[in-house]
C-alpha cells in the first residue's frame, strides 16, 4: 500500500520533529495503581478478542452484501477508470470536500497556536547535491501520481504527500520557507483545493441542479482539475504543519502584541 | 481469505495496543503516538476487509475510506502536536 507508506512517512517526520522539542524525553508510565493497569490490560485483551471475533464473522460467516459490484458497474459513467478515485471524487465527492475542509481547519489550528520552529542551517555540499536532484524528481513523481490516479492507484493525496516530502527535504536543507510562497499567495494556495471543489460543485449545480453531480462528458476533466488543486492545498498544509506554526509575519499585529507581552 | 483474517487480526491487536498506551502513558507525545498506532490498526482492518479473494477485484470503498482517513489522521496529529508544543512552551514560562 503506497498510500499507507506515504502516510506513515509523513507522520513519522512530524512525530520525529515533535520529539526534538521534548526537552525531557522520559516517556514514563502514568502514576496509576497496579489494579488500574491490570484492569486496562484486561479491557484491552477482551476488546481485542471481541474485535477479532467480529472480523472472523465478517470474513467467514456473514454473506456480505457489498457496494463493490455497484461501484464497479457504474465506473464507466464516472469519468475515470480507477474505482478508488471514482469513489473519492465522484460517488462520494462530499467526503473528499469535507476532508479538505478538515485539513484546512487543522492547519489553521496549527497556525493559531504557535509560531513556526526555527529553520535549519544551510546544508553541506553533499546534501545540497542530493537536494538538487531529489526535489525535481519528487515534483515530477507527484505530477505522475496525480495523472495516473485516473486509472491506477494514485491520486491527489499520494501526489500531495510526495510534494510535501519535497518541501520537507528543502526545509531540512536550510530553505526556511520549504518552497512555499509568502503572504497572500500562501493563503490562496491553502484554500485552492476547497475553492475549486466548491466552484465546480456550484457550477454543476447551476448547470443541472444537483450539487457535485458532474455532467458525464466533463467528469474526467473536472476530476483532474479538482485533484490538481487539492494536491497543491494538501501539500501546502502538510508542509506548514511540518514547519510547526504560522510563518513569521503572518499576522503582523498579533505577533507584535505577543512580543510586547513576552518582553514586559 | 485466511490471509485477510491474519491482517485484520493484526489490525485489531495494533488498535488495542494503541488504545492501551494512550490510556496508560504519561507523556502527551506518547499518547498522540498511541492514537496514531490505533489508527494504523483500523486502516489495516479496513484494507484487509477490502480483499475479496484472488478472483475478484478489491472493494474500492474501504480503500477510499482509508485514504480519506489517512489525510484526516495526519491533520489531527499535526494539530495535536502543535497543541502539545504550545502546552510545553506555556509550562516553561
Amino acid at each position: 500500500m503506497a498510500e499507507a507508506a506515504i502516510g506513515a512517512g509523513l507522520s513519522g517526520a512530524l512525530l520525529l520533529i515533535a520529539l526534538r522539542d521534548e526537552t525531557d524525553s522520559n516517556l514514563t508510565a502514568l502514576k496509576v495503581s497496579q489494579v488500574t493497569r491490570w484492569l486496562v490490560d484486561l479491557f484491552s485483551l477482551i476488546m481485542t478478542v471481541l474485535i477479532g471475533w467480529v472480523l472472523w464473522l465478517t470474513i467467514y460467516v456473514e454473506p456480505v452484501e457489498r457496494l463493490a459490484p455497484l461501484a464497479n458497474a457504474m465506473l464507466e459513467h464516472s469519468g475515470v477508470s480507477n474505482p478508488v478515485t471514482a469513489v473519492l471524487l465522484n460517488y462520494r465527492g462530499y467526503d473528499t470536500l469535507l476532508e479538505l475542509v478538515v485539513v484546512l481547519a487543522a492547519v489553521l489550528g496549527v497556525m493559531v497556536v504557535g509560531r513556526e520552529r526555527r529553520g535549519y542551517r544551510q546544508a553541506g555540499p553533499v546534501f545540497c547535491g542530493l537536494v538538487h536532484w531529489l526535489v525535481p524528481l519528487l515534483i515530477v513523481t507527484a505530477g505522475y501520481l496525480l495523472w495516473i490516479g485516473a486509472h491506477t492507484p494514485g491520486g491527489a493525496f499520494q501526489a500531495g504527500a510526495t510534494l510535501a516530502a519535497a518541501g520537507i527535504v528543502l526545509r531540512l536543507a536550510g530553505n526556511d520557507a520549504a518552497g512555499l510562497p509568502e503572504g497572500m499567495w500562501l493563503r490562496w494556495l491553502l484554500v485552492a483545493g476547497i475553492g475549486l471543489f466548491l466552484t465546480v460543485g456550484l457550477g454543476v449545480t447551476l448547470n443541472d441542479g444537483q450539487f457535485l453531480q458532474y455532467p458525464k462528458a466533463w467528469s474526467g476533466t473536472l476530476i483532474l482539475l479538482i485533484e490538481s488543486a487539492a494536491t497543491a492545498s494538501i501539500a501546502a498544509a502538510l508542509v506548514l504543519a511540518y514547519r510547526g506554526g504560522r510563518p513569521d509575519g503572518w499576522l503582523s499585529v498579533a505577533d507584535k502584541d505577543n512580543d510586547r507581552e513576552v518582553s514586559s | 481469505m485466511t490471509q485477510a483474517l491474519i491482517y485484520a487480526l493484526t489490525g485489531a491487536v495494533l488498535f488495542m495496543l494503541g488504545v492501551r498506551s494512550t490510556l496508560l502513558r504519561d507523556s502527551l507525545l506518547a499518547r498522540i503516538l498511541g492514537l496514531n498506532v490505533s489508527g494504523a490498526g483500523i486502516f489495516l482492518i479496513f484494507v484487509s476487509l477490502a480483499y475479496r479473494g484472488d478472483s475478484m477485484p478489491t472493494d474500492p470503498i474501504p480503500h477510499a475510506l482509508v485514504l480519506t482517513g489517512l489525510v484526516v489522521a495526519i491533520s489531527a496529529t499535526a494539530l495535536a502536536l502543535a497543541l502539545n508544543r504550545r502546552l510545553r512552551e506555556m509550562d516553561d514560562e
